[in-house]
């Protein structure tokens, strides 16, 4: 991916991530109304707010998982709301998900196999991987940057919860991301296990941006620097790090009701 | 650390842990090779009936569940339509190649009608699949179980094609370098050559990269459309092989047979296949192998010997759906999961009795 620097730095004027007016239903049920938000390239920012704010279908509508009832999403520029999620993928996108999806009967190497395989040519290929298999060496390489190396070989569905965390990010690091969509990625982890999580994120080429959902407010101020605040499905205030914990406003309707 | 250039720019460290996906571990298994030997040399041992009857039979039966197998085992989608898709190709070869109704073959010789039924099934296969991986689950079985039934009563009554209920007789099997390959011996040895390719190709094709995000579309298709995969295009092309195993299958038992009709792809005759390939097993190839010699064993002997009880021959249908019914309830992935917890079990038995050895 020699090509991949100038095609970046041609793109870095535009927003890396451009949401318009996006509004989804769920029948009555409106998840998002009216959510604008622009990221721009290499930006790295923390989506917080209750449970039921919208967080979640914020990335569906994203990726594609469920498509948006109106707006624009736009990818670097290019306009993705009718695309199907893995034509986002194979330009750049990537997601982890807040339950693990993984792939319980293959092994930990064949699940980050599968994930460089599928932002790469021969998905349909009939052909085993050879000795010196560029994407196996790739996978390798992943599993290493997650720590997963002596496990590589084990069914993904033998393993412990954090170890599947860690594949879970393993597998959205997969081929040249542009921009990440982080569902929750502590959820569940030990304090050390949160440590390496916090040392994945900020250790990330500074040219991959990010968006993050996470209610531990430790892991999330520490590797963002930017604060998107949901609540009942709209944007409700956009800032710094410091700006929105020191908000009586955020404080009263987050933290508050996280308490309650 | 950089996670990212690090996963692009590696490319030339030795590759030992590897080793084992290159070429073929399962050539390590010496078992492999008793049951290759065994297979090569029956010939030898087995006279024309058992030879043709049972394991040309088996062979054939086995290589269209196989077909199943690969969809069901790796794709997760059961397909009730295989044995359709291997009747179609039989039906093809019938149509295109010679037979005793003249009035519908078209007389092509064998290496021209062949090719040919087996594109054109292919092509069924492929759109039936189309259709089906829209739906999930048992839909996928009802529109897979449809496809078969309308196949069925379609060539009951078609009569321009298909000859209707009597179906297409005496059809011309290959001969060549003066060898009659319908004849006993060459016939077997044409039947172990395809289902062994047919075996070893949907092995190979397990660890390929294919045949990996099929497996990855059976446990999270969403997660693998998030990782850049077109799922459904993955599924169709997972039945286009599948039905060009298929129709491999169902070429051989128009040969083995040599007449095709409506009987040959019954409703009945579709479940079979499923049957075979749930007993067999569904998680690995040699499975539907073991399933379809089980039930032509049963098939050609059970009516024999529930005569001898003073019961109805015909009955043997019983002894398989018990069979049947007892696999699915004791192991959810059949004889070779039976198999494999008595192998474990008898490890654990093993390391217990050594260990308690070692303290007395």
């Amino acid at each position: 991916m020699d090509s991949a620097a100038p095609r970046f730095s041609a793109v870095g004027a535009g927003a890396a991530l451009e949401l318009r007016g996006v509004t989804r239903l769920f029948g009555a049920l409106a998840a998002l109304t009216d959510v604008t938000i622009t990221v721009r390239p290499g930006e790295r920012r923390a989506v917080l707010g209750s449970n039921g704010a919208g967080k979640t279908t914020l990335f569906n509508c994203v990726t594609g998982d469920f498509p948006p009832s109106s707006g624009t999403i736009r990818f670097f520029g290019e306009d993705i709301t009718h695309f199907p999620p893995y034509e986002r993928i194979r330009r750049g996108l990537r997601r982890t998900y807040q339950i693990s999806a993984l792939f319980p009967g293959l092994t930990v190497r064949d699940n980050v196999y599968l994930a460089c395989r599928g932002v790469s040519r021969g998905r349909f290929s009939p052909l085993r991987p050879g000795a010196n298999d560029a994407l196996m060496h790739a996978a390798e390489a992943l599993i290493q940057a997650v720590h997963l190396t002596p496990l590589r070989e084990q069914r993904v569905a033998e393993l412990a919860h954090g170890q599947q965390r860690q594949l879970e990010i393993a597998l959205a690091l997969a081929g040249a991301p542009r921009f990440i969509l982080f569902d929750e990625p502590a959820a569940g982890l030990s304090p050390t296990e949160r440590r390496e999580l916090i040392a994945i994120l900020t250790s990330l080429p500074a040219h991959i941006g990010y968006i993050i959902i996470e209610h531990d407010m430790d892991v999330a101020l520490r590797v963002v620097e930017s604060v998107t605040m949901m609540h009942n499905g709209r944007v409700f205030k956009e800032g710094l790090p410091h700006e929105i914990e020191a908000d009586p406003e955020v404080q009263e309707l987050y933290l508050g009701a996280g308490h309650a | 650390m950089s996670l990212v250039q690090g996963a692009h720019s590696q490319t030339s460290q030795p590759a030992g842990a590897r080793a084992a996906l290159l070429a073929w571990p399962e050539f390590n298994k010496p078992a492999v090779w008793l049951v290759a030997v065994i297979l090569l040399i029956m010939p030898f041992i087995a006279n024309g009936f058992f030879l043709i009857e049972i394991f040309a039979t088996t062979l054939i039966l086995g290589t269209i569940a196989l077909s199943l197998m690969f969809l069901a085992g790796y794709g997760g989608m059961v397909s009730l339509m295989q044995l359709t898709v291997a009747g179609f190709a039989a039906y093809m070869v019938a149509v295109f190649g010679m037979s005793a109704n003249t009035n519908i073959s078209l007389g092509w010789p064998w290496w021209l009608a062949t090719p040919m039924a087996l594109v054109l099934a292919t092509i069924f296969g492929t759109l039936g699949g189309a259709l089906a991986v829209r739906t999930e689950g048992i839909y996928t079985i009802m529109i897979t179980l449809a496809i078969g039934a309308a196949f069925y009563y379609f060539t009951n009554q078609n009569w321009a094609i298909f000859n209707g209920h009597t179906g297409i007789n005496t059809i011309a099997t290959p001969r060549f370098w003066g060898v009659n390959w319908r004849s006993d011996i060459p016939f077997y040895y044409v039947t172990l050559g395809v289902a062994a390719f047919c075996y070893f190709a949907v092995q190979y094709v397990s660890r390929a990269p294919f045949g990996l995000a099929l497996q990855g579309v059976r446990d999270n298709p969403r997660r693998m459309a998030a990782l850049g995969f077109n799922v459904n295009a993955h599924r169709v092309a997972a039945y286009a092989f599948a039905s060009f195993i298929a129709a491999l299958g169902g070429v051989l038992q128009v040969w083995n047979y040599r007449q095709i009709s409506p009987g040959s792809v019954s409703v009945g005759a579709c479940i079979d296949i499923l049957i075979i390939a749930v007993v067999g097993g569904i998680t690995r190839p040699v499975g539907p192998f073991i399933g379809a010699f089980i039930f032509v064993i049963l098939r050609t002997f059970a009516l024999d010997l529930l005569v001898k009880f003073g019961l109805d021959g015909n009955r043997f249908r019983l002894l398989i759906g018990l069979g049947f019914l007892a696999i699915v309830f004791w192991s959810s992935d059949g004889v070779i999961g039976l198999w494999e917890r008595w192998r474990r079990y008898a490890a654990a038995v093993d390391k217990r009795t050594s260990g308690g050895h070692g303290h007395g």
